[in-house]
This record gives C-alpha cells, sequence and structure tokens, in this order.
C-alpha cells in the first residue's frame, strides 16, 4: 500500500498561555498527487493547521504524518528539516524577501535544503536555469529575473513566491490565501498555474482559503469547521 | 552558515541608512576609547621619561616624591639644602660619571628660575634619552646670561638678545625682583615636552650673585652690590638643592644610593627617578583613568543604541524572519543571523573608527607634538589597544545575543504566520 503523503490522526493543538484547545482534528488524509481545497472563515484555525503540517508547532495529542515521518517523534531541528526538503510554501502577500533579487528569492528554498538544491540541479542544468525554467513557467519576463523584487506587482510577487514553493520539486505544496491580495481574474490565473505546475511534479497540493468560489479546478474539498471538532466561536481572538 | 552569512549583510545593506548611522557612532565612540588611552599611555610614557640616563637624583632626606617634584618638576620648595660639600664628595665619588647641580628657589613670572652648571645641556636626557637640543642660540657662558625653555620663550614671546629679570621666590605676585641685575637670554631650548620647557637656566654663579645684597631672603636696606662688580666676588655656590647623578655604570646604583643615604655629614635621600616617577604617576595618573573609564560608557552607550536599533528593526522583520522559517531555516539560523548584525555592525565600527583614530593622529600628531610636546607615536594598533578591542569585542558579542534571542523566540512564537 502507497503511504499517505499527509496522515493526520486524532489531532489537537492548543496554543501554549492560552486557554482552550482550538484545533480537534479526527482524521485527514491526501495522496501524492491530490489536490485540496480547504474552506475555513478566518478564526477557523488555518494558520495553525499550517504552522501544526509545517513542524513549527507540536500537538499536544495525536500524530502528524509526512511521507511517513512521524513529526511528533521528531526533534524540532529534524522537522525544521523535513519542511525545507519536502514542502513549499506560498504565503498570502508579502511572501519574497525585500532584499533579495527575484531570482535570488526563488533559490531561497535550495539554501536551506540540499535536497532541493540537487534535485533542481537535476531537473535544470544549473540551480539558476531551473530557476529561470520555473520563472518563465509563471510568466515572469527574464528581464524582472534580477529587479529587486520590491518592483514587482503583487500577482507578480505570488507568481515568484510560486516558483519558491515548487522548485527542488517538493512533495507538499502550501498554499495560504495565495491569491487574497489578487482581483477576481488574477486569481484564476494564478490557481490554473499553480495546479499545472503541481500536476506536473506531481505534488500534493494544499489549498487553504476563506473564498470558496475558488474551489472549482481542485480534486478534492474540505471544510475545516465540520473537520475540527471545536467550534469556530470558541476560539475567537 | 556561508549563506546565513550573506543574508545577514545583505539585510544589513537593506537598512544601511539606520544602520550606518549607528556604525558611525560605534566607529566614533571606539576611536574616542582607543584615542584617550593612546594619549594617556603617551602621556604616561613621556611624563616618565621625564627624564632619563640619570641614574640617582640626590637632595635633602625627604619622600621621593617629593624630591622628585622639585628636582624634576620643579613644583614645590625643597625643605633642606644640600652643602656644597656633599656636592663636591658625591661628584668625586669613583663610580660617578657625571653630575648636574640644581639650585633652585627663584622665579622668572611664575617660572621656576634653575642655577645650574653647562654640564646640564651635556647630560641632562628624556624621553628614549634625547639630549637636550637648542631652537636657538647657544649655552650660558656670561655670569648674567640666561637660557630658556621653549614654553618660556613661546608665552613671554623672548628672543634671543632680550634682557629678563628674576624675582626672588617662586609664585607670579607680591615678590621682590633682582631688578637690578638683568639677564640676557643667550639660548632658547627646542621643545620637550618636560618640565624643562618651562624652566629658566643661569649659572650657579648667577644664583649667587643676585643674592649677595641679600640676607635672611630679604634685601640688605641700603646696601646694593652693582652687576659688573659682582664678578669681583667670590662667587663659589654654598649650597645647591638638588643633584641629578649619573654612573660609570648602571650596576653600581644601589651601592651608591647607600653612599648618599648613609652619608655622615647631613641626611640626604637618593631616589632612582624611574621608580620615583612611577609612584608619582599613580597620584596623577587619576584623572587619567577617569577620563578612560568615561570613554569607555561612551562606547557603551554606542553599543545600547545600536542594540536598541537591531530590536526596533525586529517588529518590521517578522514578516521576513517567517519566510525564511517556511523555507526551513531553524530557530537557531534565525538567532545567528540576527546576531550576527550586531557583531558585523561592531566589528566594521571598530576597524572604521581605528582607520579614523590613524588617520587623526597622522595629521595632528605635528600640531600636537609642538603644542603640548606630546609625543603620539604614529601606529595602528598596540598590543595593550588590541586588548581594549577585544574587551569591546567581547562585551558586543553578549550584547549581539541580546536580538538574536528576540528573534529566536518570535520565530517560535510566529511559527508561519506572524501576527503584525
Amino acid at each position: 500500500m502507497k503511504t499517505p503523503v499527509i496522515q493526520i490522526k486524532d489531532l489537537a493543538f492548543r496554543y501554549p498561555k492560552a486557554g482552550g484547545i482550538c484545533i480537534d482534528i479526527q482524521e485527514l488524509n491526501a495522496d501524492a498527487g491530490d489536490r485540496l481545497f480547504i474552506y475555513g472563515p478566518s478564526g477557523s484555525g488555518k494558520s495553525t493547521l499550517l504552522g501544526l503540517l509545517g513542524g513549527v508547532l507540536s500537538p499536544e495529542r495525536g500524530t502528524i504524518s509526512l511521507l511517513g515521518h512521524e513529526l511528533t517523534k521528531m526533534t524540532p531541528p529534524a522537522r525544521d528539516r523535513l519542511r525545507a526538503d519536502h514542502i513549499g510554501f506560498v504565503f498570502q502577500q508579502f511572501n519574497l524577501i525585500p532584499y533579495l533579487s527575484v531570482t535570488d528569492n526563488v533559490l531561497l528554498s535550495c539554501r536551506f535544503s540540499s535536497r532541493r538544491r540537487n534535485r533542481a540541479i537535476a531537473s535544470g542544468k544549473s540551480l539558476l536555469d531551473e530557476a529561470a525554467r520555473l520563472l518563465d513557467h509563471l510568466d515572469i519576463a527574464p528581464e524582472l529575473r534580477h529587479r529587486p523584487v520590491t518592483q514587482l506587482s503583487v500577482g507578480q510577487q505570488q507568481r515568484v513566491a510560486a516558483a519558491r514553493a515548487l522548485i527542488g520539486g517538493p512533495e507538499i505544496v502550501i498554499a495560504d490565501e495565495p491569491t487574497s491580495a489578487l482581483d477576481a481574474e488574477r486569481q484564476t490565473a494564478f490557481l490554473d498555474l499553480l495546479s499545472r505546475e503541481c500536476i506536473a511534479a506531481n505534488a500534493t497540493l494544499l489549498f487553504v482559503s476563506h473564498d470558496r468560489r475558488l474551489a472549482s479546478g481542485f480534486n478534492r474539498e474540505i471544510s475545516l469547521p465540520s473537520l475540527n471538532l471545536v467550534q469556530a466561536e470558541q476560539e475567537a481572538a | 552558515m556561508k549563506y546565513l552569512l550573506s543574508l545577514a549583510v545583505r539585510s544589513a545593506w537593506n537598512r544601511k541608512l539606520t544602520l550606518g548611522l549607528t556604525l558611525i557612532s560605534m566607529a566614533l565612540s571606539v576611536a574616542l576609547l582607543v584615542g584617550v588611552e593612546r594619549v594617556r599611555q603617551d602621556a604616561q610614557d613621556s611624563f616618565e621619561q621625564s627624564v632619563s640616563g640619570t641614574d640617582l637624583v640626590v637632595g635633602a632626606r625627604t619622600s621621593p616624591v617629593q624630591l622628585m617634584l622639585y628636582a624634576v618638576f620643579h613644583i614645590g620648595d625643597a625643605t633642606n639644602n644640600i652643602h656644597w660639600q656633599t656636592y663636591k664628595d658625591i661628584a668625586s665619588n669613583p663610580a660617578v660619571a657625571w653630575t648636574i647641580p640644581v639650585s633652585m628657589g627663584d622665579s622668572h613670572h611664575g617660572f621656576p628660575v634653575v642655577g645650574t652648571t653647562t654640564d646640564y645641556f651635556a647630560h641632562f636626557h628624556y624621553g628614549e634619552s634625547a639630549p637636550l637640543a637648542f631652537a636657538s642660540g647657544i649655552p650660558f657662558a656670561g655670569l648674567f646670561d640666561t637660557v630658556i625653555g621653549a614654553e618660556v620663550a613661546d608665552h613671554l614671546g623672548y628672543h634671543l638678545g632680550d634682557k629678563i629679570t628674576l624675582s626672588h621666590g617662586t609664585g607670579d605676585i607680591g615678590l621682590t625682583e633682582h631688578a637690578d641685575k638683568p639677564f640676557l637670554v643667550t639660548g632658547i631650548l627646542a621643545r620637550t615636552g618636560t618640565p624643562i620647557d618651562r624652566t629658566v637656566h643661569v649659572s650657579l654663579e648667577a644664583i649667587e650673585a643676585i643674592h649677595l645684597d641679600w640676607q635672611s631672603g630679604a634685601k640688605i636696606p641700603g646696601f646694593s652690590i652693582p652687576a659688573e662688580f659682582a664678578s669681583k666676588f667670590d662667587l663659589t655656590p654654598k649650597e645647591v638643592t638638588a643633584i641629578l647623578v649619573g654612573l660609570k655604570s648602571r650596576a653600581g646604583v644601589f651601592k651608591m644610593q647607600r653612599f648618599v643615604n648613609e652619608y655622615h655629614a647631613e641626611p640626604l635621600l637618593a631616589v632612582l627617578p624611574g621608580v620615583a616617577l612611577d609612584q608619582l604617576w599613580q597620584v596623577v595618573g587619576i584623572a587619567e583613568r577617569a577620563l578612560l573609564a568615561v570613554s569607555g560608557m561612551v562606547v557603551v552607550v554606542g553599543l545600547c543604541g545600536l542594540i536598541a536599533v537591531i530590536l526596533a528593526s525586529l517588529n518590521e522583520r517578522r514578516r521576513e524572519l517567517a519566510i525564511l522559517r517556511s523555507v526551513g531555516a531553524r530557530p537557531l539560523d534565525i538567532f545567528l543571523l540576527l546576531s550576527a548584525e550586531g557583531l558585523f555592525v561592531t566589528l566594521s565600527g571598530t576597524l572604521i573608527g581605528m582607520v579614523l583614530l590613524t588617520a587623526v593622529t597622522a595629521i595632528f600628531a605635528p600640531l600636537i607634538q609642538a603644542h603640548y610636546g606630546l609625543i603620539i607615536a604614529p601606529k595602528f594598533i598596540s598590543f595593550d589597544e588590541l586588548g581594549l578591542l577585544g574587551i569591546v569585542m567581547g562585551i558586543s558579542l553578549l550584547a549581539s545575543l541580546a536580538p538574536g534571542y528576540g528573534a529566536y523566540k518570535l520565530s517560535l512564537s510566529d511559527g508561519l504566520t506572524p501576527r503584525i
């Protein structure tokens, strides 16, 4: 039997110093190539779930396994390494390091993971070639590659962030409301690009959003409020 | 690790204005600290080399520091003088190579007058055994000739050929003038940075001559011996105030010291100038150490400013740190990234400060030497200063850990989604 890419069982989490449990998930699985749309209004625990999946937060109870590695049994540095090697993140906005060029921002993923660096080199001829290839695919014009990222539009910035998440072929791509700063037309365009690249890389895409209209084009849709047994009202922050 | 450093540098460059300002304040405070230390060191060196090549300073029995004060620095008065016969006994001792007798008690506009012999100009050394040099003129030859120090000439505007009169006693006001016996300036000494600069030198005979018509420290009323007749009297000195002694061999210094201290005819004291000057510096050096302490505090204030700037930037950088975390940076990496920044700024601040100081010293050293006689050796850094900078770097290393720790905590609590 194939190992699921993401496997969550009986997961509970509470912030230290904060009151009650804010995440309580019985089960969540995702296989290779799955494209999950996780829908949830703000306050439903999206950010917390991402922190748990990234191995930055530790659950109070239950297990999270990524590619067969059980996060709860790993040391924090090992979890950091797992995240670096196997997960690409795209955030809401301000995804890029302002003092690095477009290409350097894309290559950032390869700086902290030799696995992704080697895979990127294997895929292209060199790191720069692979970054250029991905940026081409994501419609970033060649003349923008060496510009400071602050000169880019929000849409361009999000596509550069997607290139960074995809370089080195991570098995998991997690996108946290990456389109909320874009207008409707560009949202669809961005989603299409992201989906296409994830399919090409056979990566599992976890797309988190409060906007249910974006759900088309994903092969699974999950509502976080129905997944999370803790009621949203309880953790009004 | 290497990439982290390059990130730290690029991030710092991105905030070059604020960091640049703190860098300048670091550089200035380091330059101040090392500059003060350097001046202090040079002042101490030049102080402790006020007299060199002299093996013993001999005077009437008193404390060593007091003897040095009046014999070398011409400050204060001797409690007692030495008889001329005693001087001759010491000068004729087989171990003695040369002697410089000095006789004090008169002054000129507040500058001390020293009666001595021409041996003074031959044997007196200061600094790293530098002999006295004449800026102009020659040693005194006639009875009423005088050689003045550089500061005396500058301050009072004297030139060769000027006539000056001496005052009885020391101080500046209410003194009786030896107005009937003026002196001719025949020589002006080059600047030494020692008390010599403030001294008026005349012959021992001249001291006798101006006091011929004096008794018990006052002019004898209605009795005056004109200058032109003075040389007809026996002007052999009866007393001197102190003697600087040079020995044939330094090895005999303790034997000679014992000879003087146990001298039978009158109570005497012989001190090794180096030791006594060191003791004296312990007293006057306090001000210099206070100055060093103050400049040390300036460095601490500079460091506090630096840390404050880095800590303040931390909040703006939460997003940046979260991105780094998301691509796999460990909290330790974040800690190093922020700590490196503080260290990087202090390191380059220190370097710039030293370059600045070296440049300033190079430009102003001739000026300082001309005005204060303080010789500032041109150097980039000395071993002692390296120690001082080591302490600065150590403290800054510790201080830099603060923003590093702040970022570390922040990156743990923020995770991947900073709450701004």
